[in-house]
């Protein structure tokens, strides 16, 4: 049976993340950034295994990226650091003033299997959707 | 040789005293910069040719012909976007909102998608600010609300706000109060003297149970608020009503939550109640080192600090119409122009789409994901690193980036003003 966690998502800024940001076809921003911290109950919920992945998904769209527990975030709260796999789940209305929802995404999380693709994979699936 | 006093261009809080090492015309050493800060000073791996999309691949080209490219995809298109410009200098920004206003495009900033929302609660509501060098010296009081500094402005805290030591304010973090109000325990947190743990979404109601008990209507406010006991309220009230000099310091956890602008309102409102008991100052944390220098020279050249629309003759603002990502969005945008910035990570990945059917033209010194959908590639110099101009920090304050090294590319300024001048040439042409 696979287990949902219903949750809601911030993304932000996050030390590895900002110092890698101008270095993206990096190892290290794909490493920093393709990931998503979870309390540590709903980690154990999930059923993750050490260095396995998650599938968050939203009406927008869904990701895989890697799960790591943290202490001080709340049991239904993820965050997931700023970037293009964060992204992939935050929906493209602005609320009027220009700004989208990037925190606060009513998202589904999933233990998965699947690995987590990286900045250009991410990329050609979008020229693909694209041409759709 | 050790250049002195170099200002850091990555965050808002344009740290002024970093010393970097050169040797044989190249940055070997850093000293005093964050993580972030000289992460980016030592340097990335670079774009080192211009480029042009040929049948779906990248190829090198001379700068000339990418800035003819450039031109004419400008030209050509009949709804531009031109977007950007923060982590470049207010040189190349005064330029960018001419070619807007040339091309008849809309000229938008990063801020739209990060503090935009304080921008437009503070126009609501207005606001009363200060210098960081005040608050450094004055501050009693420091409120950080959904605001991670430790993680998004590393020396803050120490050259500005909690930890620092000021003329009025010797003992440093002893002799100051924090206060954190977060959606986590983030390591901000845990510098708090009152951390304040908040559902996502409920910034308005929380601040609004404040204001109420502020203005001594404590009776009617409930027990709970949005999860927040009413206890854990009336006391951060006591201590901001204690207060000599407090300042609240809001981050993008009110600008990219739900309420969105009106919770920036309310945050100023907040500060505005309290200024009838003592003295409070609110500030927002800009990420970009330069996102406060664009909304500057854009407003003094516009009359709007972003989301502008040149193209009706007479500049308009509405963003949610005119900003970004609903240009991308809706389609609407036929063209863009990317300085200094990397939408393609930044933007929702649905948004991001309308980049994909667009021509697009990036000038910036590093390849990242918009390079990935770009069919015009332009490299420059990095601004306060290999460039030099006017940047202004968080709190409005206009100070000169340095050149530090040479560079073989082009400054941002230089590529701009190339690509303006043969738009203007094309149309006289016509």
């Amino acid at each position: 049976m696979v287990i949902i966690l219903k949750a809601i998502m911030i993304s932000g800024r996050t030390l590895g993340q900002g110092a890698t940001c101008e270095a993206k076809m990096s190892p290290e921003f794909f490493k920093a950034t393709s990931t998503c911290a979870l309390a540590e109950s709903d980690y154990d919920a999930l059923g993750i295994p050490k260095d396995g992945n998650v599938l968050v998904r939203t009406r927008s769209g869904e990701v895989v990226v890697s799960a790591k527990r943290e202490g001080g975030i709340p049991p239904g709260l993820i965050f997931m650091p700023m970037g293009p796999w964060a992204n992939a789940v935050v929906g493209p209305k602005t609320g009027g003033c220009g700004t989208p929802l990037y925190k606060g995404v009513e998202v589904e999380v999933t233990g998965t299997d699947r690995r987590v693709k990286g900045v250009r994979e991410l990329f050609a699936d979008l020229e693909t959707e694209g041409q759709r | 040789m050790i250049a002195e006093d170099v200002l850091c261009p990555f965050c808002g809080c344009l740290c002024d005293d970093i010393k970097v090492e050169v040797e044989e015309g190249k940055i070997v050493g850093v000293k005093r910069a964050c993580r972030l800060g000289s992460s980016k000073i030592l340097g990335h791996e670079r774009t080192t040719a211009p480029m042009i999309r040929v049948d779906g691949e990248l190829l090198e080209t001379t700068y000339e012909e990418a800035y003819d490219q450039a031109a004419q995809i400008l030209k050509e298109a009949k709804r531009p976007l031109l977007y950007g410009w923060c982590s470049t200098v207010c040189e190349t920004a005064k330029l960018g909102i001419l070619l807007a206003e040339e091309v008849g495009g809309v000229v938008d900033s990063t801020a739209t998608v990060c503090h935009g929302p304080s921008i437009i609660g503070i126009e609501e509501k207005g606001m009363a600010g200060a210098t960081l060098g005040q608050i450094k010296n004055r501050a009693d009081l420091i409120v950080f609300w959904g605001a991670n500094p430790a993680e998004a402005h590393p020396r803050h805290t120490v050259r500005y706000s909690s930890n620092a030591r000021g003329m009025f304010t010797p003992d440093g973090r002893g002799g100051r109060k924090v206060i954190v109000v977060d959606v986590r325990e983030t390591r901000t947190a845990k510098n708090a003297d009152k951390f304040i743990l908040i559902k996502p979404g409920t910034d308005y109601e929380v601040l609004s149970a404040l204001r109420m008990i502020v203005q001594g209507k404590g009776e009617i406010v409930p027990e709970t608020v949005a999860g927040v006991a009413k206890s854990d309220l009336e006391e951060a009230a006591a201590m901001m009503l204690a207060a000599k000099f407090g300042v609240v310091l809001i981050g993008l956890g009110l600008t990219h939550s739900r309420g969105r602008y009106k919770n920036v309102d309310n945050a100023l409102s907040l500060v505005a109640d309290l200024n009838g008991f003592t003295k409070f100052v609110v500030m927002a944390m800009r990420g970009h080192y330069n996102v406060a220098g664009f909304g500057q020279v854009c407003a003094w050249s516009t009359g709007f600090p972003m989301a502008v629309d040149l193209s009706r003759g007479a500049p308009y603002f509405n963003p949610g119409e005119t900003a970004a990502c609903d240009l991308l969005a809706k389609r609407e945008a036929d063209a863009m122009m990317v300085v200094a910035a990397d939408p393609a990570s930044n933007f929702p990945r649905a948004t991001v789409g309308g980049m994909v059917e667009i021509p697009v033209i990036q000038i910036d010194p590093f390849p990242n994901p918009t390079t990935l959908l770009a069919d015009v590639v332009i490299p420059t110099a990095v601004c306060g690193i290999e460039a030099e101009g006017t940047a202004y920090r968080m709190d409005g304050l206009s100070l000169r980036m340095k050149k530090v090294v040479d560079s073989p590319y082009p400054t941002d300024e230089e590529a701009v003003r190339e690509i303006l001048d043969r738009v203007r040439r094309l149309s006289d042409d016509n």
